[in-house]
Parts: structure tokens; sequence; C-alpha cells
């Protein structure tokens, strides 16, 4: 009930606030937002492959950078060295910086054999800034499992390798799915920066609506899909959530 | 006849805290010997130590005649020899009571998914445990959470037990169950290293009884003449506070 007086008596303001003929007109005119609507949903599946294609990839990578950072012993010091460098570069970098630098970049290099399409770029960017992300969150993972597992696992005589494996990262994993889940709704909105290279994903064709008519109804267009995408995805991530937090709690009661 | 275990002149520091200071020690084929001591003793480090757990800093270690202290050992083929249960039971949250038991012989040995499941079965059976086998740890009590650890080295089939204080973390109800698997491991002839609080236990089950103080094993006997009879003022002094009590 609260909340409902709340909501109106905002909507009562902004409603009658002086000016708002004029932001109806730009952001929000029906007949606008027919038009572009279609066209821009159509762009967003570039998006999502962007998206779907750049997780597969950053799940992977992510990880394997996080179990180089494990590995014991002085002998695999370069190994663990390299990876922090890389997690250091690429969470350092501004993602747009990394998505010129590559996509304008390397195709300007001419190499023989080296893809030149801005889409392959863009994602390859992706994969590589949020692989540094998301390798710190397996990392948070792997360190919050009790070394007395891995002892466990060793004492049965399993290798290094068939600890993790079996034992700690199967575990890490389970407890980072929220956490990652998180990044995963960053990419969601990144995927957008692929625009930059030229690729008409949503953002572009919405950019591309709005210089035709000077109206900003498009963006908002685009904005209402990529809410539309990453709010079912973010209460997706309060529910497992929740859903831990109940089963540690039957877990201590039995 | 060689032994079973033989530990010479082991020392084992944790950064400037000198943990084992000198352990000599020799385990006969078939003998349980029992640790007995304050915490901080060194109990846990010495037998972290004889699984490798813990690298040590000078000494040796011998089983059936092979040193596996030695710098070019392979540990995991080492370590498949040795059974350890840990006071906390350590089991994989993650896995169903028989994976829990499988995992070691299906990885470390080779062992195919039925082989070892028929061998994890045996064991459940035989220790009671044969109608938990889908079960998660957090679903067991304590006693069955340690009997089924307890079983996962014992699939193993390791020629030595390494017991760390295995009743320590568990309500008082439940301890009799977990010594009950124990005592029957010694009948059969199971060589034991055994660091353990339950006094009472260890009068009954030991072949001989180690007393650790301060990183070294102050006295060692029969346990009718360590807790009979003990010489050392340290030793008298530790069984006192037992006494007190109300441990023995």
């Amino acid at each position: 009930m609260s909340t409902a007086i709340f909501v109106a008596l905002i909507a009562f303001a902004v409603v009658n606030s002086a000016g708002w003929d004029d932001v109806k007109q730009s952001f929000f005119d029906r007949q606008e937002f027919e038009e572009a609507f279609p066209e821009i949903l159509s762009a967003f599946w570039t998006n999502v492959k962007i998206f779907l294609v750049a997780e597969v990839f950053i799940l992977v990578f992510a990880l394997l950078i996080a179990v180089l950072r494990s590995v014991p012993g002085p002998v695999f010091f370069p190994v663990r060295a390299l990876a922090v460098v890389y997690v250091d570069l690429f969470r350092g970098i501004p993602t747009i910086l990394v998505i010129y630098i590559l996509g304008f970049g390397v195709p300007a290099l001419a190499l023989p054999g080296v893809p030149i399409g801005p889409l392959f770029w863009g994602i390859v960017s992706l994969v590589l800034v949020y692989s540094a992300y998301v390798s710190e969150v397996y990392r948070a993972g792997i360190d919050s499992v009790h070394p007395s597992q891995a002892a466990a696992a060793r004492s049965l005589g399993l290798t290094h390798g068939q600890a993790l494996r079996f034992v700690v990262i199967p575990q890490a994993v389970r407890r980072v799915i929220p956490p990652l889940l998180n990044d995963f709704i960053g990419l969601q909105k990144d995927t957008a920066l692929v625009a930059l290279l030229g690729v008409v994903e949503a953002f572009r064709q919405s950019q591309i609506d709005v210089a035709g008519s000077f109206n900003y109804t498009p963006y908002i267009a685009t904005a209402i899909i990529f809410v539309a995408l990453t709010v079912p995805m973010a209460r997706f991530t309060d529910w497992l959530i929740a859903r831990d937090k109940r089963r540690q709690q039957a877990g201590r009661v039995a | 006849m060689t032994a079973a275990l033989t530990i010479a002149g082991l020392h084992k520091s944790f950064g400037k805290l000198e943990v084992l200071r000198g352990i000599d020690l020799e385990l006969s084929e078939h003998e349980v010997v029992c640790l007995i001591g304050a915490s901080g003793s060194g109990k846990s480090t010495l037998l972290r130590c004889v699984n490798l757990l813990e690298p040590i800093d000078s000494g040796r270690i011998v089983l059936r005649g092979e040193e596996i202290t030695a710098p070019d050992v392979d540990v995991n083929r080492l370590r498949r020899g040795i059974g350890i249960v840990f006071q906390a039971f350590n089991l994989f949250p993650h896995m169903s009571v028989l994976d829990n038991v499988t995992l070691g012989p299906r990885k470390a040995l080779g062992l195919a998914r039925r082989e070892a499941e028929a061998r994890a079965d045996e064991l459940l059976a035989r220790f009671g445990l044969a109608d938990k086998r889908e079960e998660y740890p957090d679903r067991l009590s304590g006693g069955q959470q340690q009997r089924v650890a307890i079983v996962r080295a014992l699939a193993m089939q390791p020629g030595l037990m390494l017991l760390d204080e295995v009743t320590s973390a568990l309500d008082p109800e439940l301890v009799a169950e977990v010594l009950q698997v124990i005592r029957e491991l010694a009948n059969e002839g199971m060589t034991m290293l055994i660091a353990t609080h339950e006094m009472g236990f260890a009068r009954d089950v030991a072949n001989r009884v180690c007393f650790l103080d301060a990183g070294v094993i102050l006295e060692e006997g029969a346990p009718a003449e360590i807790f009979g009879a003990p010489r050392e003022p340290r030793t008298q002094q530790f069984l006192q506070r037992i006494v007190e009590a109300g441990r023995l």
C-alpha cells in the first residue's frame, strides 16, 4: 500500500513538472517506438549471439587462468606470474580501449591468416576482458574450499590435478554461481560496445534510427530490451542465492 | 622381519615453531600404536608427516623397506598404501557416500566403476552403512560420517592406517560406534598408528602407547606400564589431569 502511494506521488510529480511534454515527445514517442522497436529487436539477436559465444569461451578460459594461478611448486612460478599479469592487465584496461586496439588495430596489420571481421575481434575483446574478472571469481571460489578437502583427496593418492578436478572445483563452482551470473549481466550490457567496431547490433541500430528522426525514443526502446533480458537474470541470481542460504541453514540443522 | 613403519630422527617446524623435535618410532606388522599427549604435542603433525601431507625438515620415514621421504619418490603411489582418517571427517560434501568411497579406487587405483562399487558396497555393509550409500554426508550423523571416512580409507586397501583423533569431533554418544570399528580393524590385524584422547580405548586396543610431549616421544611402553606405572613426571602429570577430568 505504501509503495503504491509512493509511486503515485512520484508519477504525479513527474507528469506535472515543467517540460514533461518535451520529454514525452523526445523519449516516449509512440509512433517512433512502434517503427523502431522491431528493427532494434531483430538487431538485438546479434547481441544475444555475441553474449552466448563469448560466455562459453569466458567460462572455460577463466577457469583455466584460475587453475594456472593455483599451480603449486617453484617450477611453475612463471606460469603463476603470467596468470597474474594477464588478470592485472585486462582488469586494468578499459574495455572500450581493448575493443579499439584489437578491433581496429589488428585488422589494420593485414596479417595473413588472421581474421579481420569486427564481430570476431569484438567477441575476442569481451572474452579477454571478462575472463580476467571471471577468473578472479573462480579463484575466490577455489580459495573458499577448505584445504582439508584437498588434503583428503591427496591422502587417497589422487594427484593435484585430480583433487582439483573432482573435489575442489566442483565445490568452488557451486559456491560462485551467483557472482558468476552477476558478471554475465555485465557482459550482456557490454555486448553493445561491439557497436563501436561497426557491427549493427541493438545499440547501433537505435543510433541509426535516432539519426534519421532526431528523436530519442529508439534509445529507450533499446534500453527496454536490455532490461527485459537482464532483469530475469538478476531475479534468477537472487533466487539462487536465497536457495543456497536456505540449504546451508537446513544443513546446519541436520 | 622388516618393520612395517620406521620413523627415525624426524624433525618438523612451522616457521620458528619446532613441532617435532626428533621422533624415533617403529611399528611391526599388525601392531597398533597409540599416540597420547596434550594438544599441540605434535601427534597430528606426526601423522600428517607419515602421510606426506607435510614435508619434513630432517629425518627418515621408511614404509616396509622403502624410504618414503626420499626426494624423488612418487608421493601419489605411496599415499595409496597409507590410509588416513581425520578428526573433522573431511568427507566430500558434494558427493554421495558411494562416490566418496569409490573416488580413490577409481581415480587413483584405476578400478572400473563396477569393481570399485562392489568393493565399496562390501565395506559399507560390513560397517552397517549399506542403507546410506546414496545419502550425502550432511544427512548423516557425525558417527556415521566418521565411519564412512574410515570406509573411504579402507577402500584403498592400505597396509597402514593413520587415525587422527577420529572421535574428538563427535558427540559423546556417537564415540562408541566409531571406536568399535577401529577395534574390529585391530582384531583383523591392521597396522595402525592412532592419535587419540580416548585413554580407555588406547588401553584396550593398543599394543604399545607413546606419550608425546613437546615434540618428542617422552615415554613409551605397553598400555599397562604407561597407564599403570608411568615413569616420567610429565606423563604422570598428564595422566593425572585426565583422571581428574573423569576421562580414565
